[in-house]
């Protein structure tokens, strides 16, 4: 556990200043700001429906955001002369539902942007891929199309699909919340490794037993702004915000407090 | 002359009228594929007055007859232009085959999850490139089953090319032959439902055969998670 927290930070990598964004009359953003260190581990919490999963969208501009800028390393991604596919490729999205393409194999599924977007060769993205897979514990199921795996399979081939582009960071948005509880696991097992072996990346999770075990730092989410954010030492003994004490406790009443990794 | 003998020399004729209806068949199919698509992905991931353009062909080419659109392309493309009776015929149809065919492919396009787009989007591909290596794969596969059903609706529309005069394809080979069998006295007259009858399986032979082939191609095609979900309980 404490292992997480020993780790080296390095300078900042991604930066987020005063997210705004709006859907019709729901501002779900109100000005949201934090920043990320190389090799940092965040999960994102807080209640359903208070723009956690928009943070993540708005930050590789799958969602644009009305307002607010957001730089990796110093190239702002929200201008409008940058080139946004390229900033996509150096940043991994994992979603909620996987989107695994569904007419392609689980290796193709890896290799597909390394062809398209890295300009790889085939055979040369192939064996990435396959590396990629044994990576998340699946090369066995290399032939397999999507339909034929299970959710925490699905899951760990997309996160396979991220890190064959060899991105500066990765987003998890809600990574295990379609999977059935019993296979929950082998997925925060693959993010725990991922983890510790100094990837940056940003969770959004309901998964306190791997916030706690995994975070770095803990940012709570509320009504479209970063209510607090500290170490999970601090927020899970002491939170400073009463809000962010109730909802913990809450979430550890409705799903137990699962010690993880 | 037997009857068989007067039967078997209407029927030759047919065989030389084939390539023609096999021909504007043939081009219709591929004016109606392309522009279809184009329609389709124009209104999918056009701006407004595009997709209000695209809406407008479909609606006047669905809401008029093909005898009617025929007329209008033979009167206003052969007659006026000079342009060759069998392309006036397969631009006709095609682009009426279109209307239909950009609604096959519409359909087809958004029943693919829009978590498939975002998803490649998310790995740094272009819109295009999302579309062409992520969309059209899955929308093909999904389309395959109704394009197949456009297929052996044209063939029967191939038959109304008979109103371009000078034009002769299996129809208009077959009223050529109807009218002296049916003038002669006696046997001719009999003869006239069991010639019909073999124009019908000429078209049936056509619809047939291509449909077998589009579901030897869907087969061939088949993806787990792409399987047709038609089971009936019963």
């Amino acid at each position: 556990m404490a292992a997480a927290r020993e780790k080296n930070l390095g300078n900042v990598i991604l930066r987020v200043e005063g997210l705004h964004k709006r859907y019709g009359k729901d501002e779900v953003l109100k000005g949201v700001s934090f920043e990320l260190r190389r090799g940092e581990t965040k999960v994102v919490i807080g209640p359903s429906g208070t723009g956690k999963s928009t943070l993540l969208r708005c930050i590789n501009q799958l969602s644009v955001p009305d307002q607010g800028r957001v730089w990796l390393e110093d190239i702002e991604i929200t201008h409008a002369r940058t080139n946004i596919n390229h900033m996509r490729a150096q940043i991994g999205f994992v979603f909620q539902d996987f989107n695994l393409f569904s007419h392609l194999t689980a290796l193709r599924n890896v290799s597909l942007g390394l062809v398209k977007v890295k300009r790889m060769r085939k055979e040369e993205a192939l064996a990435r891929a396959r590396q990629e897979l044994a990576r998340v514990g699946l090369v066995a199921k290399a032939d397999a199309y999507p339909a034929e795996l299970s959710g925490g399979q699905k899951q760990r081939v997309s996160i396979a699909r991220a890190l064959a582009m060899d991105p500066k960071l990765i987003l998890f948005d809600e990574p295990t919340s379609a999977l059935d509880p019993e296979l929950i696991g082998e997925v925060l097992e693959v993010m725990t490794h991922l983890a510790e072996s100094g990837m940056t990346m940003i969770v959004v999770s309901h998964e306190m037993g791997f916030a706690r075990a995994v975070a770095d730092r803990i940012i709570f989410m509320e009504g479209g702004g970063i209510l607090e954010e500290g170490t999970p030492a601090e927020m899970f003994t002491c939170p400073r915000c009463e809000r962010t004490g109730q909802f913990l406790r809450k979430i550890s009443e409705l799903y137990g407090e699962t010690e993880n990794g | 002359m037997s009857a068989g003998e007067i039967l078997w020399q209407s029927v030759v004729p047919l065989f030389s009228a084939l390539p023609v209806t096999l021909t504007v068949l043939g081009l219709l199919l591929v004016v109606g594929l392309a522009l279809g698509t184009v329609l389709a992905f124009a209104q999918t991931y056009g701006r407004r007055p595009i997709r209000a353009l695209c809406v407008s062909y479909e609606q006047l080419f669905r809401g008029i007859p093909p005898i009617v659109v025929l007329l209008f392309f033979w009167n206003g493309l052969f007659q006026s232009i000079g342009m060759p009776r069998v392309l006036v015929a397969a631009l006709a149809l095609g682009m009426r085959s279109a209307a239909y065919q950009s609604q096959i492919f519409r359909g087809a396009i958004q029943a693919v999850p829009a978590g498939q787009m975002m998803a490649a989007r998310s790995l740094g591909m272009s819109r295009f490139q999302a579309i062409r290596s992520v969309i059209l794969p899955q929308a093909f596969r999904l389309a395959l089953p109704p394009w197949s059903n456009e297929y052996s609706s044209v063939v029967k529309d191939t038959a109304f090319i008979c109103v371009i005069g000078g034009l002769i394809d299996l129809t208009r080979q077959a009223m050529m032959k109807v009218a002296p069998l049916s003038m002669r006295p006696g046997i001719g007259t009999q003869l006239v439902l069991p010639y019909l009858i073999i124009l019908g399986l000429f078209y049936l032979v056509l619809t047939f055969s291509g449909t077998a082939l589009l579901s030897l191609l869907e087969r061939q095609l088949q993806i787990p998670g792409f399987e047709m979900k038609g089971k009936v309980e019963r």
